[in-house]
C-alpha cells in the first residue's frame, strides 16, 4: 500500500490531516483578520501587528495569575475572561496608537510601515523590561487540554476544535458588523470615498479609530488564543508578521472574504506538504508558491472592483 | 572505583594552583599589596593593575537571544562576585565591562574587538549561540584574547582562545540514547529539530549511533524554520510511524509550541519516550511544566542535582536573583567561566593570554555545581552526562549519570 | 551673477565635503578601531543610497534589499573562503580543499555553483551581476503587471524571509545559520591585519563616492526627471509614451547592484557573511537609514545610515536594555515631525542661512522640499 500503511490508517491519516490543516486554517484567519480590517480597509501597514497579539497573549497570562491568586475556584473560566481583557487592551492601546500617530499617516501608507515598525520595537522592549525577557508559560484550564478519541487512529485535539469555534465565532460577528451594521457602513463608506462620506456627515475620523482599533483588538483576542499553541515572549510576534501580510495580500488586501478564503488555501497547502516533506522545505515552498502567484497576480485572489 | 580515581585526580590538579589557594586565603585577611607585580603577572598590556584586573561579559540583553543568554549573564556575574569575595585573582579584584550583542553576530564581533582592543579584558564570558561565538572566534584569535563559551553545541570546533564549559555533542547525545536502549527498551527513534546547524549536527551523530553502534532504527528525521509554531502534520506522523523514541532538539518560540501541541495531540509522555537535548529549566518556563512532564532531558547539570557544591550555588543564585529564578544547563556552564579562568591564572601565575592557554588543560575545579569538572588538552570540559525526567513543577528527577567523567570529543571519529 | 548655486555646483560641494568628513576628517579623528566599525557602517550606505533611487525618486520601496545585500556578500565570501580552504589549511577534513562547512556536511565535492567562484574576476561580476540578475527577475514581471506600492514591499519582504529559511536551510552549500566564516585572504593579501582594514575603508569611501556620483548622474539626466514624473503621476508618463515598467526595472536594478557592492564591501572588512543579514529586520532597518537620511537626498542617506548606527551603537553600549527604545522613538519621530529627515532639515534650517550669508537674500529659486514619496 501506500508508503507502506494499510487503507485503515490512510484514511486516519487524511482525516487527522484534514483537521490540522483546518486548524492551521483557523490560526491563520484569526492571525490575519485583524491586518485585514486595518490593512485591507485603511490602507494601514500595521507592522505593529504580531505586538498586538502578543499583548494580548500577555494579558491572558496576567488575567490567569490573577484567576489564581484571587478566584481559583473560577480557573477554568478564566480563558474567556482573558479574551474580553485582551479584546479590550490591545483595541484601547490602537486606538491610542490610532489617535497619536496613524491618523497623521493616511495618506502615506509606506510611512505607516516605518513609523509601526519603530512602534513593534518599543513594544518588544516594553514586554521585554515589564514581563522579562523570558518567555511566560500561561497555563490552560484542564478541561482545555488534550484530545477527543474519535476512533482508535482519529484523534482531535480539543483546543483545536476551541480554535476553530472561535475563529468562526469571530468572522462572523466582523461580518455582521461590516455588513449587516450601520457603523460597518460607515467604515465601508469611508473605505470607498473619504471626502463623499465626510460631505454625508460620516465623522471619518471616529470611524478610523474605531476601525483601528477593532482591527487591533481582534489582534489580541489571536493573541490570546495562541497562547494555547505557541509561545508568549518580548519578540514572538514577529514569528506571525510574514504569514499574515501574505495571508492578507493573496487574499485580495480590499476583501475580508478573500482573506479567508485565502488563509484556506494556504493553510491547506501548507499542511499537506508538510506531511509529503521535511517542515522546512514545506514552508519555502509554500511562500515561494504564494509570491509567485502574487507576481503573476498581483490584485490577490479576489478583488473589490473599486474606481480610485 | 571511581572515587579513587578521581581523587587521585582532584590531588593532582590541585597540586600547581595549592599555593595560589593559600596566597589568596591569605589576601582576603590582608593587604593587596602581597599581591605580586603587575609587571611580572601582565607582560602584554591587559588591563591589569596592582588592585583590578578587567574582564568582558557579552551577551545579548537584547533581541530574540536575550531569552536565553539573560541566565548566563547572571551566572557569571555571581562568579565574579564570590570570587571578589574570596579575594580574587591573583590578589586582584576583578572588574568587568559588559557589552550587549544584541543577538547579531557581527554586533558581537565588534563588540568583542571592543573588549579586547579598547578595554584589553584579560578574559571575556560570554556568546551562547554558534553563529556568535563563530563571528568572534577570528577576533579572539588574531587579537589575543580568551573566550570562555557556556553553551552545549555541536562540536567541530577547537581554538587556543576557547574554553569551552559546555558540552560538544557526543558528551550529550551519546549517553542519553545508550540509557534509553537500556531502560527503555528503544527500537525505533524518530528525530526532529529546528533547522540549523547544532540540530542537523547533533542528529547525524544521534543518527549514526544508533545505526551504526547500536544497529537500531530511525523511523523519521525532519526538520523545521526557527520559529515555526505549527507542528500538527509533523505530529501526525509521529503518531503513524509509532517511534519508541520521539528525539527532538527544537529550539526558541517553536519548542512552546511543539510541547504545547503534543499534549494537546494526545501524546502522553509519562508512556511515550521523548528524549531533548534542548530543553532546561530555562525553556520549561516558557513551555510549562504541565505540558512536558515526563519528558526526558540529557544535559550534564539540572537545578535539582543532589550535591552540596549545587546546593550552595543555587542557595546563592536565588539569593542574588530572587526565589522564582531557575538555573539551566547553560547557566551553569556560564558559572564555571569565572571559576576555570581564576585557577587557570593562579595556576600559570600570570593573566597573560598564552600563559593561560597553556596552562588550561588538566585545570580541574571540584566546587562546580555539576560536580568535578576537568579542562581537556583540546580545551572542552570532561564532564558527566547525566539524564533527567521533567516534573510538572518545571525541575527535573535525575534518573542517571554517567559513572565517569566523559571525554570530549568535538572532532568525533565514525559520527561524520 | 546667478541667483542661486545651481544645482549641480551644489552638489559637488556636497560629494566634496562628503569626501572630506569620510577621507580625511573621521581617519584623522576616530581610532582604528572605530574607523572599522565606520567603514561597516559605510557599507549599508550603499544600500541606503539605492534606495533613495529607488524609493524616493521612483517610489518603490523594497523591503527586500537585505537579499542583494546578502547576495553581493555571499558572493564575495565564496571566493574568500576558497581561498582560505587550501589543501593545506584543510588537509585534515576528509575532503581537503572544500570549504569547511561542506566537509561537515558530507559534501565530498565542490558544488558547481561554487566553482566560478575560484576567480577574483569572475567573484567581482558575480557581486554585481548576480544581485542585478536576481532583481531584474523578480521586478521584471511584477512592474509588467503594475505591481507597485505596498505589495511591492509586502512581496519583495516575503522574499527575505524565503532566503533566509533557503540559507539557513541549505547549510551543506551557504554555511547555515553560522554563515560562510573564517575568511582570510584576497588574492593572497591577508584582510584581517590593522592596515588592510584601513585600505579596504579607503576603498569603501571611494566606492561610495563613485556610486552616489554614478546615482547623481542618473537623477540628473532626463532618465532621473522621468523617475520623478513616474512617482508623482505614473499613468500620464505612461501616456505620454514611456515605458514605466523598463525604467522601474532598470532602477531597482542599480539599487540591488548598489546593494550588492556594500554586501561585498561589508564581507571584505567584518570577515564574515551570514544569514543574518538578509532576512526582513536589517532590509527594514536599511530603510529606516534611507529615512532618517531624507528619502530624496543622497547624501542624507550617507549620513542617516551614520546617525542611525552611530545612536544604536553608543546607545547599546551605555544603556544596553533601552537602546529600542530610542531606535523605536527615532523611527516614528522621523516619520511623523521630519518626514524628509535630515535633508529636509538641512534644507528649511541650514541652507538659507547658508544662502542668507553669502548674500542672496528672498532667492526665488527656493524650491520647498516635495512631498514625500508614498
Amino acid at each position: 500500500m501506500f508508503m507502506g500503511y494499510s487503507l485503515g490508517e490512510l484514511g486516519s491519516i487524511f482525516a487527522m490531516q484534514a483537521f490540522a490543516g483546518l486548524i492551521l486554517f483557523s490560526v491563520f484567519v484569526l492571525m490575519s483578520l485583524g491586518l485585514a480590517i486595518i490593512f485591507g480597509q485603511m490602507g494601514v501597514i500595521n507592522m505593529a501587528h504580531g505586538e498586538f497579539m502578543i499583548l494580548g497573549a500577555y494579558m491572558t497570562y496576567l488575567t490567569s495569575q490573577a484567576f489564581q491568586a484571587f478566584a481559583p475556584g473560577l480557573y477554568g473560566i478564566y480563558f474567556f475572561v482573558a479574551m474580553v481583557v485582551a479584546f479590550c487592551a490591545s483595541g484601547a492601546l490602537g486606538m491610542l496608537v490610532e489617535w497619536s500617530m496613524i491618523r497623521f499617516l493616511y495618506k502615506r501608507p509606506l510611512d505607516t510601515l516605518l513609523a509601526t515598525w519603530g512602534l513593534s520595537l518599543i513594544m518588544q522592549q516594553a514586554f521585554r523590561s515589564i514581563f522579562g525577557a523570558r518567555e511566560v508559560g500561561v497555563e490552560l484550564p484542564e478541561w482545555m487540554m488534550g484530545s477527543l478519541a474519535i476512533t482508535d487512529t482519529i484523534e482531535v485535539q480539543i483546543n483545536g476544535l476551541f480554535v476553530m469555534g472561535l475563529t468562526t465565532l469571530i468572522a462572523i460577528a466582523v461580518y455582521l458588523l461590516m455588513f449587516r451594521s450601520r457603523w460597518g457602513l460607515q467604515v465601508r463608506a469611508v473605505v470607498l470615498n473619504r471626502p463623499m462620506a465626510g460631505a454625508v456627515g460620516i465623522d471619518s475620523e471616529r470611524v478610523d479609530r474605531f476601525t483601528f482599533g477593532l482591527g487591533c483588538g481582534i489582534a489580541g483576542i489571536a493573541g490570546s488564543a495562541f497562547t494555547m499553541i505557541g509561545s508568549t515572549g518580548p519578540t514572538a510576534g514577529q514569528l506571525y508578521i510574514v504569514d499574515t501580510f501574505l495571508v492578507v495580500v493573496f487574499g485580495g488586501a480590499a476583501s475580508l472574504a478573500g482573506t479567508i478564503a485565502s488563509a484556506f488555501t494556504i493553510s491547506q497547502a501548507q499542511s499537506t506538504m508538510e506531511f509529503f516533506m521535511s517542515g522546512s522545505m514545506a514552508k519555502v515552498l509554500t511562500l515561494l508558491v504564494v509570491v509567485c502567484i502574487l507576481m503573476v497576480r498581483p490584485e490577490g485572489l479576489f478583488v473589490l472592483k473599486v474606481r480610485r | 572505583m571511581n572515587l579513587g580515581r578521581r581523587q587521585i585526580l582532584k590531588g593532582l590538579a590541585a597540586m600547581p594552583v595549592a599555593s595560589a589557594f593559600g596566597a589568596s586565603a591569605f589576601f582576603s585577611s590582608s593587604a593587596f599589596a602581597q599581591a605580586p607585580a603587575t609587571s611580572a603577572v601582565n607582560t602584554t598590556g591587559l588591563a591589569v593593575t596592582d588592585t583590578e584586573v578587567t574582564v568582558g561579559i557579552l551577551h545579548s540583553v537584547t533581541g530574540t537571544m536575550a531569552i536565553s543568554e539573560t541566565g548566563s549573564v547572571q551566572a557569571e556575574k555571581l562568579a565574579i562576585d564570590q570570587i571578589n569575595a574570596s579575594g580574587g585573582v591573583l590578589g586582584r579584584k576583578i572588574k568587568y565591562v559588559q557589552e550587549d550583542g544584541a543577538s547579531d553576530w557581527p554586533t558581537f564581533a565588534e563588540k568583542a574587538k571592543k573588549l579586547l582592543v579598547q578595554d584589553k579584558c584579560a578574559s571575556v564570558f560570554g556568546c551562547w549561540t554558534s553563529a556568535s561565538r563563530k563571528a568572534v572566534l577570528p577576533v579572539f584569535e588574531q587579537y589575543n584574547g580568551m573566550l570562555y563559551y557556556p553553551t552545549f553545541y555541536e562540536g567541530l570546533e577547537q581554538s587556543k582562545n576557547v574554553i569551552y564549559t559546555g558540552q560538544e555533542a557526543t558528551q550529550q547525545i551519546i549517553a542519553g540514547l545508550n540509557w534509553v536502549v537500556q531502560n527503555r527498551g528503544a527500537q525505533t527513534f524518530y528525530l526532529l529539530g529546528s533547522d540549523y546547524i547544532w540540530p542537523r549536527t547533533s542528529n547525524k551523530i544521534a543518527r549514526k549511533h544508533i545505526e551504526n553502534f547500536l544497529n537500531l532504527k530511525v523511523v523519521g528525521e525532519e526538520y523545521f524554520p526557527l520559529g515555526h509554531t505549527q507542528f500538527n502534520s509533523a505530529i501526525n506522523k509521529i503518531k503513524l510511524k509509532k517511534p519508541d523514541v520521539i528525539y527532538a532538539i527544537i529550539v526558541g518560540g517553536s519548542n512552546v509550541a511543539f510541547y504545547k501541541q503534543l499534549k494537546a495531540a494526545g501524546i502522553d509522555l509519562s508512556k511515550q519516550t521523548l528524549l531533548t537535548i534542548s530543553v532546561t529549566e530555562d525553556e520549561i518556563l516558557g513551555i510549562g511544566g504541565e505540558n512536558i512532564a515526563g519528558a526526558l532531558a540529557c544535559m550534564k547539570y539540572f537545578q535539582s542535582l543532589d550535591n552540596p557544591n549545587n546546593k550552595a550555588f543555587v542557595e546563592a543564585f536565588k539569593k542574588a536573583y530572587g526565589p522564582n529564578m531557575v538555573i539551566g544547563d547553560v547557566t551553569q556552564a556560564a558559572y564555571l567561566g569565572p571559576w576555570l579562568w581564576k585557577l587557570t591564572v593562579e595556576k600559570a601565575g600570570s593573566f597573560d593570554i598564552d600563559k593561560v592557554a597553556a596552562a588550561s588543560p588538566g585545570v580541574a575545579f571540584d566546587k562546580a555545581p555539576e560536580g568535578y569538572v576537568r579542562i581537556h588538552e583540546n580545551h572542552h570540559l570532561w564532564s558527566k552526562t547525566r539524564v533527567g525526567k521533567a516534573r510538572p513543577d518545571g525541575q527535573f528527577d535525575v534518573l542517571y549519570e554517567t559513572a565517569e567523567l566523559v571525554e570530549p570529543n568535538p572532532f568525533p571519529k565514525g559520527y561524520q | 551673477m546667478t541667483q542661486a548655486l545651481s544645482p549641480r555646483f551644489k552638489n559637488l560641494i556636497g560629494l566634496l565635503l562628503l569626501a572630506v568628513l569620510l577621507a580625511v576628517v573621521l581617519p584623522l579623528v576616530l581610532e582604528p578601531f572605530r574607523l572599522n566599525m565606520v567603514g561597516k557602517y559605510l557599507t549599508y550606505a550603499f544600500v541606503a543610497v539605492g534606495l533613495v533611487l529607488c524609493w524616493g525618486n521612483a517610489g518603490i520601496l523594497s523591503l527586500g534589499q537585505g537579499v542583494f545585500f546578502g547576495l553581493g556578500g555571499y558572493a564575495m565570501a565564496m571566493y574568500l573562503k576558497l581561498q582560505s580552504s587550501t589543501l593545506e589549511a584543510t588537509k585534515i577534513q576528509s575532503t581537503p580543499g572544500i570549504p569547511d562547512f561542506m566537509d561537515w556536511n558530507q559534501i565530498t565535492e565542490l558544488p558547481f555553483f561554487w566553482v566560478p567562484f575560484k576567480s577574483l574576476p569572475l567573484s567581482l561580476l558575480a557581486v554585481v551581476l548576480v544581485p542585478m540578475a536576481f532583481a531584474f527577475i523578480v521586478s521584471f514581471p511584477m512592474f509588467k503587471r503594475r505591481v507597485g506600492g505596498v505589495y511591492f514591499a509586502i512581496i519583495t519582504q516575503a522574499l527575505a524571509a524565503i532566503m533566509t529559511i533557503l540559507i539557513v536551510g541549505q547549510q551543506g552549500y551557504t554555511g547555515g545559520i553560522n554563515g560562510i566564516t573564517d575568511l582570510r585572504t584576497l588574492a593572497g593579501w591577508d584582510i584581517r591585519t590593522d592596515s588592510a582594514k584601513t585600505i579596504l575603508y579607503f576603498v569603501n569611501v571611494a566606492l561610495l563616492l563613485g556610486a552616489i556620483g554614478l546615482c547623481l548622474l542618473v537623477r540628473g539626466s532626463k532618465l532621473g526627471r522621468i523617475l520623478v514624473a513616474m512617482r508623482d503621476k505614473e499613468d500620464r508618463v505612461r501616456f505620454s509614451g514611456y515605458d514605466v515598467a523598463s525604467f522601474k526595472v532598470f532602477v531597482f536594478c542599480l539599487a540591488a547592484a548598489l546593494a550588492g557592492v556594500g554586501g561585498a564591501m561589508f564581507t571584505l572588512q567584518v570577515g564574515f557573511m551570514s544569514p543574518s543579514f538578509v532576512g526582513i529586520v536589517p532590509s527594514i532597518e536599511m530603510v529606516i537609514y534611507t529615512a532618517v537620511g531624507g528619502r530624496l537626498s543622497l547624501f542624507g542617506a550617507v549620513y542617516g545610515t551614520l546617525l542611525v548606527n552611530w545612536a544604536k551603537t553608543s546607545f547599546s553600549e551605555s544603556f544596553p536594555e533601552l537602546w529600542l527604545f530610542g531606535l523605536g522613538a527615532l523611527f516614528i519621530a522621523v516619520v511623523l515631525l521630519f518626514p524628509n529627515g535630515l535633508a529636509g532639515l538641512y534644507r528649511s534650517h541650514v541652507e538659507p542661512r547658508i544662502d542668507a550669508f553669502l548674500g542672496r537674500k528672498g532667492r526665488s529659486g527656493s524650491t520647498p522640499a516635495p512631498a514625500p514619496a508614498e
